[in-house]
């Protein structure tokens, strides 16, 4: 049997290696993903951000832990975590630390770990994440959990490569100014105030219920006795929850489980989730063309013509723009 | 096409809380251009094998102070065999009695490394050992 039918079959070494087919971008990779694409679309994406030291590793084991110990009715899902960390821009080489914050879910089968070295992509992910997500959908697993690299403000690629995005902050790290900048709060489905135990945790939590307050409508959003705010109940509308958790302690998981659940049940009954769907192909076939219409062209124009133009950039004879348009044109030759 | 980056995994068995060096022979390692998945202290044989197979590293460095060596990599090498990851080499560093290697090796152990061990030769036995094997590419 090859790699796919084993993996298909629940092989775990065979799936972990087809992984590293797909990481390293192999033709036998692309093989096993062109066979694999039709059992795709089955698993729940959920993208866990934020910036570094929130405390997404953390979350994401308790989420797993969780949902493995069965909320919910039925059996428990199988779960895969995908967690990049950055690759350094000098080595290529990188420290995958995420494991430390999952020892909980050694041993149980229905759980499979992948860290992923972000090797010089920018967007918060591997250029493979993508990929090795729709390889473990097609392997079985019920939800994904993908974790993105300590992201700042504009690692945003999260939110076309997952269905439900949950941005974590924690408290101390801004101001209510930093909470209506563009950028990363507004890819949020769910936001999460992790540490909420922390003395600052009501200061963070306020600057960022004002900032959602901003943003949405007043109708989209509901308030409950509790003076909670709570997304409306009519689906065709999502205004994000904003949760409180202490995970090193467990705390707030169930109800940012619920959460998840809920807005899945929303993209469901509203139709929203065609529209993701759409737009993540969209992102991931650009992402494709660009990348291989940019190796194809080096390749057909040469190293050397490329080598000239960026020497003329260097004289500052052409801006870097009309080099590669000359390049494109192919004007620029010897000189 | 990049070429397949290399992965190992750093791991800390056993009891013992000692973990700088692990950490520094990691840091080495990401400085040599590894990709190195770490841990953590405190970890079974068995969790061990488990992260080295979802992983798919190319090698496994085990850090081990506590003196139970004896105990532990057999375990680990009997699990990696039962996994079908043979062809993983271990590397394993610590403090580690001289009359104790032979018998490692003959576990199967590709280098073992004592205190003051230089990080280049350890980056050194982590090439080796992974060329030595079919996933040296």
């Amino acid at each position: 049997m090859g790699l796919v039918d084993r993996a298909l079959d629940g092989d775990r070494l065979a799936l972990a290696r087809l992984v590293s087919e797909i990481e390293d971008e192999t033709p036998a990779g692309d093989a096993a993903l062109g066979e694999l694409f039709p059992h795709t679309g089955r698993a729940h994406l959920v993208g866990v951000t934020g910036g570094s030291g929130t405390g997404k590793s953390t979350l994401v084991n308790q989420l797993a832990l969780k949902i493995r110990s069965g909320q919910g009715n039925g059996n428990p899902k199988k779960v895969a975590i995908v967690a990049v960390d950055p690759s350094s821009p000098f080595s290529g080489g990188a420290i995958l630390g995420d494991r430390i914050r999952m020892r909980d879910l050694a041993g149980d089968p229905g759980i499979f770990i992948r860290s992923m070295a972000s090797r010089g992509a920018l967007g918060g992910l591997a250029r493979r994440t993508r990929s090795v997500v729709q390889l473990l959908d097609a392997c079985g697993f019920d939800l994904i959990l993908i974790e993105t690299v300590g992201a700042g403000q504009s690692e945003v690629e999260i939110a076309s490569t997952a269905y439900t995005t949950i941005v974590v902050d924690s408290p101390g790290l801004g101001d209510e100014v930093q909470a209506i900048k563009a950028g990363i709060l507004e890819i949020a489905d769910i936001l999460v105030v992790n540490k909420a135990d922390l003395p600052d945790a009501p200061k963070a939590v306020r600057a960022l219920r004002m900032a959602l307050e901003l943003g949405y409508p007043k109708g989209a959003i509901t308030r409950t006795q509790s003076g909670q705010t709570e997304p409306a109940a009519a689906p065709s509308t999502w205004s994000p929850p904003l949760l409180e958790t202490i995970a090193t302690q467990g705390e707030g998981i169930s109800a940012l489980l619920e959460a998840i659940d809920r807005h899945r049940d929303y993209l469901m009954a509203s139709g929203e989730i065609e529209a993701r769907r759409r737009g993540r192909v969209r992102a991931e076939m650009d992402q494709l063309l660009r990348d291989q219409l940019a190796v194809d062209f080096l390749s057909a124009r040469g190293e050397e013509a490329y080598q000239q133009a960026v020497e003329r950039v260097l004289a500052r004879q052409l801006s870097p723009r009309q080099a590669v348009q000359g390049l494109i044109q192919g004007e620029v030759e010897g000189r | 096409m990049p070429k397949s980056q290399q992965r190992v995994l750093i791991a800390k068995p056993g009891l013992d809380g000692h973990d700088r060096g692990a950490k520094v022979i990691a840091r080495a390692l990401r400085d040599a251009g590894f990709e190195v998945i770490y841990t953590g202290l405190r970890q079974t044989p068995e969790m061990v094998a488990e992260a080295a197979l979802q992983e798919d590293v190319d090698a496994i460095g085990l850090s081990i102070l506590s003196g139970a060596h004896m105990a532990l990599v057999p375990k680990l090498m009997a699990l990696l065999e039962a996994q079908g990851q043979t062809d993983v080499p271990v590397l394993l560093g610590g403090i580690i009695p001289d009359q104790d290697v032979p018998a490692l090796n003959e576990m199967g152990v590709a280098s073992v490394f004592g205190p003051g061990t230089e990080t280049g030769a350890v980056i050194q036995a982590f090439r080796t050992a992974i060329e030595s094997t079919d996933r040296g590419h």
